[in-house]
């Protein structure tokens, strides 16, 4: 039923951006793919979305200090931003450079960390690395405030290589120790007392007193290294080239092994990795062209549901399905507590680490929670991306069969492709009741609750746990 | 129970995540070399709570003196393996899956989840308290259940119609039933999905059961051990148990934090014994809590950075109590690589102890060799 230009459009709206209603994506998918890309990749030609709306509705959200009402407010952002790869970037990096907030308790850094995420998602390498480098979060996560020239704490240069940029293995422990040097000095100040104010960003500030600026080594290259002549060094190392590919085709093209097997394994689709990484070595790090590379390579093009959903994608994605939060609404002041029982906190990852990604999203606690949550939004009949289906399918006549009423929800719900033993289930379902029937008011009533139903065990299907 | 009546042994594991610093839980108070090496993240002398001429507890883990001293705990010194990872992800790694020089997919409590349950036939023989599997209970093949929220655990539970919700679960099962050339990822996804249904069935019952006069602190690692607590006093079968206490990775202001996660470690594993006692279900539980690593000798003036040589307490009745393996020296001139405690006994004996002597299977595979255990218990339950 559904065509192939509709599932391709469908796969790159899921994998750059939250997925899409089925009124955007017959929209995106009238226009050719290529230009589709264009745009996602160019998010400053659409407006910005309008979150600061929300402020007039929850007053809290202007002096919150805890990233939980924030969390609400991204995933306010991911359903209804013309800008979707914007915040899809956002999302990466926050997975790949993760910083949590439950170190500081300090939102406003927080928030503004995240903000440096969405400014230079689409950047080039060398601007991220220096993004973060200056961000007060960052410093404080990882130590770096305390890393000083007469008394080096090597946390922060030691993440930057290991899990920021080049990873495990394709460096020395002295070039560790040199890079922690290098970045000696690297503080922040906080500019405005937190009280009585309330919470302000601090600000980054390099104290040359503090900075070793003695002669150091770092992968071959000797002189009085400073912080930004690590992160040159570091953009042109193939290895930083190849990690990153490897994120991104994790994150955006197929699940991967975790992280800590990759100085050991090599990908299975090595050719895909590669394009991505040529890519970013012929590029600089410009991430506009690797995400172009990206996304018209045809390793991503057939890699349809071979990723598990992480819980971000999987709440925002539900809820462009049942069609709700498009504007501010009350119950979306929850969504950061489903998300936490998923196994994600957004802006308070478990570790520098990150979240394990893949199957290990998937237990038997927080398959419960996923499912609970999308059969909790889709299976009410009253949800506007409910109501939205029972219109589609009336308007296929007075009386639609079993079996394309399965189809046709399948196809309203992606289109989802279901394996052979979920839509015999389905169908065995559907048959139990006849023909879905359109004729009169009752008739009308009880088609909605059936096809609300049939969403409850469509969302609960193991299919639907992949993007 | 195990068919001859008597009961079957119970591991509970605890995860200080972080890297605990073990010279700061168990003070080494008489080394000169400790307090030079610690001018700032130190126990002072005369706050100790001393064992022996040479070792103290830390005075926020009292309550663990306290079990200490009544013969219930085992403290395991100067644990690790060779050439210990820093980096919190190879190092929790090796310690889920005993595998330092190579990366392995099975963790090794999964791995005894299978010998305790080769069928996979009961779904509970494993839970995790807490939101996320850890990597020690996941391995192919095998299902272990994380519980998050005890008190509201059930599958569709919005779906109001009794009948309806019931109809809805048998089409769930159809769908989760594992079909050929599905491959891995979905496999997993439908050996999941029945596992934490039949679950779910069973862990419904799980709190209307419990009562105890027990009033655990307010802290996650309390809850958490709660939990436990409720599910074992339940027997649905549950065998190994796993909960996670964060928040260890020290490098700044420790002198706060970390005297903090002591109290509430102590506390929880102390009311957790007390209640277990009181609901006659503590002899045949022993709890394991361990760390991924210790911390660097010196502090940096705030806090610590990542070591070697951990500790690990193994907690119960069965245990006889004491001092077990060797601390490791504080001297620098026998720092490894000049910073750091030098292990002196590798983790995989004591995983090996628990596995052979108190669960009573063959501990060779699961660790990956022989490893030399330790013998700290009184009695045990198995042959």
């Amino acid at each position: 039923m559904a065509d192939e230009k509709l599932e391709l459009m469908a796969h790159l709206l899921r994998r750059a951006g939250a997925g899409s209603s089925r009124a955007e994506l017959e929209e995106y998918a009238a226009r050719p793919y290529d230009d589709v890309v264009d745009d996602l990749i160019n998010p400053e030609r659409f407006p910005e979305p309008d979150d600061d709306v929300l402020v007039r509705y929850f007053p809290s959200l202007v002096n919150t200090d805890t990233p939980m009402l924030w969390t609400n407010r991204w995933i306010y952002r991911m359903v209804n931003t013309k800008r979707p790869l914007e915040e899809k970037m956002t999302l990466f990096w926050h997975h790949v450079f993760a910083t949590a907030w439950f170190k500081s308790e300090h939102g406003p850094s927080t928030q503004h960390h995240i903000q440096m995420l969405r400014e230079n998602g689409l950047a080039n390498m060398r601007q991220l690395l220096l993004g973060i480098s200056h961000d007060p979060a960052m410093i404080y996560w990882l130590d770096n405030s305390e890393n000083l020239g007469s008394a080096p704490n090597e946390n922060y240069g030691r993440e930057l290589l290991e899990l920021f940029s080049m990873g495990i293995g394709t460096y020395s422990e002295d070039d560790v120790k040199n890079a922690a040097r290098a970045f000696t000095g690297w503080t922040f100040e906080q500019p405005i007392p937190l009280y009585p104010y309330g919470g302000f960003p601090s600000r980054f500030r390099y104290e040359p007193e503090h900075h070793d600026d003695s002669e150091k080594t770092f992968l071959g290259v000797t002189g009085p290294l400073n912080g930004e002549d690590i992160i040159d060094i570091i953009v042109q190392q193939t290895a930083t080239a190849r990690f990153i590919a490897r994120h991104l085709y994790n994150f955006f093209v197929a699940d991967e092994p975790q992280v800590p097997a990759w100085s050991i394994q090599e990908p299975e689709d090595k050719g895909g990795v590669d394009e991505i990484a040529n890519a970013f070595m012929e590029s600089d790090g410009d991430m506009r062209v690797v995400m172009r590379t990206l996304f018209n390579g045809d390793s991503f093009k057939k890699a349809r549901f071979t990723r598990v959903k992480c819980p971000a994608e999987f709440v925002a994605g539900t809820l462009k399905l049942s069609g709700e939060i498009r504007e501010p609404d009350p119950q979306m002041w929850k969504l950061h507590q489903a998300l936490a029982a998923m196994g994600q906190t957004l802006m308070d990852p478990p570790s520098v680490e990150g979240w394990h990604t893949g199957k290990e999203w998937i237990d038997g606690g927080t398959l419960m929670e996923r499912i609970n949550f999308a059969v909790n939004h889709v299976g009410d009949p009253n949800r506007p991306g409910t109501r939205d289906i029972v219109e589609r399918l009336a308007a296929q006549g007075d009386s639609v069969s079993p079996e394309s009423f399965v189809d046709t929800c399948l196809d309203l719900a992606g289109p989802l492709k279901a394996g052979d033993q979920t839509r015999q289930a389905l169908l065995d379902h559907a048959n139990e009741g006849g023909d879905l029937r359109f004729d009169g008011d009752a008739a009308r009533e009880e088609s909605a609750k059936r096809v609300a139903r049939m969403l409850t065990l469509i969302v609960a299907a193991p299919e639907y746990q992949f993007a | 129970m195990a068919s001859n009546g008597k009961k079957d042994p119970v591991l509970v594991v605890v995860q200080l995540s972080g890297g605990n610093d073990f010279m700061n839980t168990l003070v080494p108070y008489n080394e000169g070399a400790y307090y030079d090496a610690r001018p700032l993240v130190r126990v002072e002398q005369d706050e100790v709570l001393p064992i022996n001429d040479t070792l103290g507890f830390n005075p926020n883990a009292s309550r663990l003196k306290e079990l200490y001293d009544a013969g219930n705990v085992a403290v395991v010194q100067g644990i690790g393996y060779p050439n210990s990872s820093r980096s919190h992800f190879r190092g929790m790694d090796i310690w889920h899956t005993c595998e330092p020089d190579t990366i392995a997919t099975e963790g090794w409590v999964a791995k005894l989840i299978r010998e305790l349950d080769p069928g996979g036939v009961q779904p509970l023989t494993g839970v995790n308290i807490g939101r996320g599997l850890p990597r020690a209970l996941a391995a192919p093949g095998v299902t272990a259940t994380s519980v998050g929220d005890l008190d509201n655990y059930g599958l569709m539970t919005s779906v109001e119609v009794e009948a309806e919700r019931d109809a809805n679960l048998e089409i769930f099962k159809r769908m989760y039933t594992p079909a050929v050339g599905a491959g891995a990822v979905m496999d997993y996804l439908s050996l999941t999905g029945r596992d934490s249904l039949a679950g779910a069935e069973i862990l419904a019952q799980v709190p209307g059961k419990y009562t105890s006069s027990v009033e655990y602190g307010e802290n996650p690692i309390a809850k958490s051990l709660r939990d436990v607590a409720r599910i074992h006093t339940a027997g649905v079968g549950t065998r190994v148990f796993y909960t996670n206490h964060p928040g260890y990775d020290t490098h700044s202001h420790q002198p706060p934090v970390h005297p903090r996660l002591l109290q509430e470690m102590s506390g929880a594993l102390s009311d957790f014994l007390q209640d277990l006692r009181e609901h006659d279900a503590a002899e045949e539980v022993s709890i394991l809590v361990f760390t991924e690593f210790g911390r660097r000798m010196k502090d940096n003036g705030s806090g610590t950075d990542h070591g070697s040589g951990g500790g690990a307490f193994i907690v119960g009745d069965a245990v006889k109590g004491g001092l077990y393996a060797e601390y490791p020296s504080v001297k620098p001139k026998d720092w490894l690589n000049s910073e750091d405690l030098k292990h002196t006994f590798d983790f995989r004996g004591v995983y090996g102890t628990m596995l052979k002597q108190w669960m009573g299977v063959d501990a060779h595979d699961i660790v990956g060799g022989d490893f030399e255990q330790l013998n700290p218990f009184d009695r045990t339950l198995v042959a």
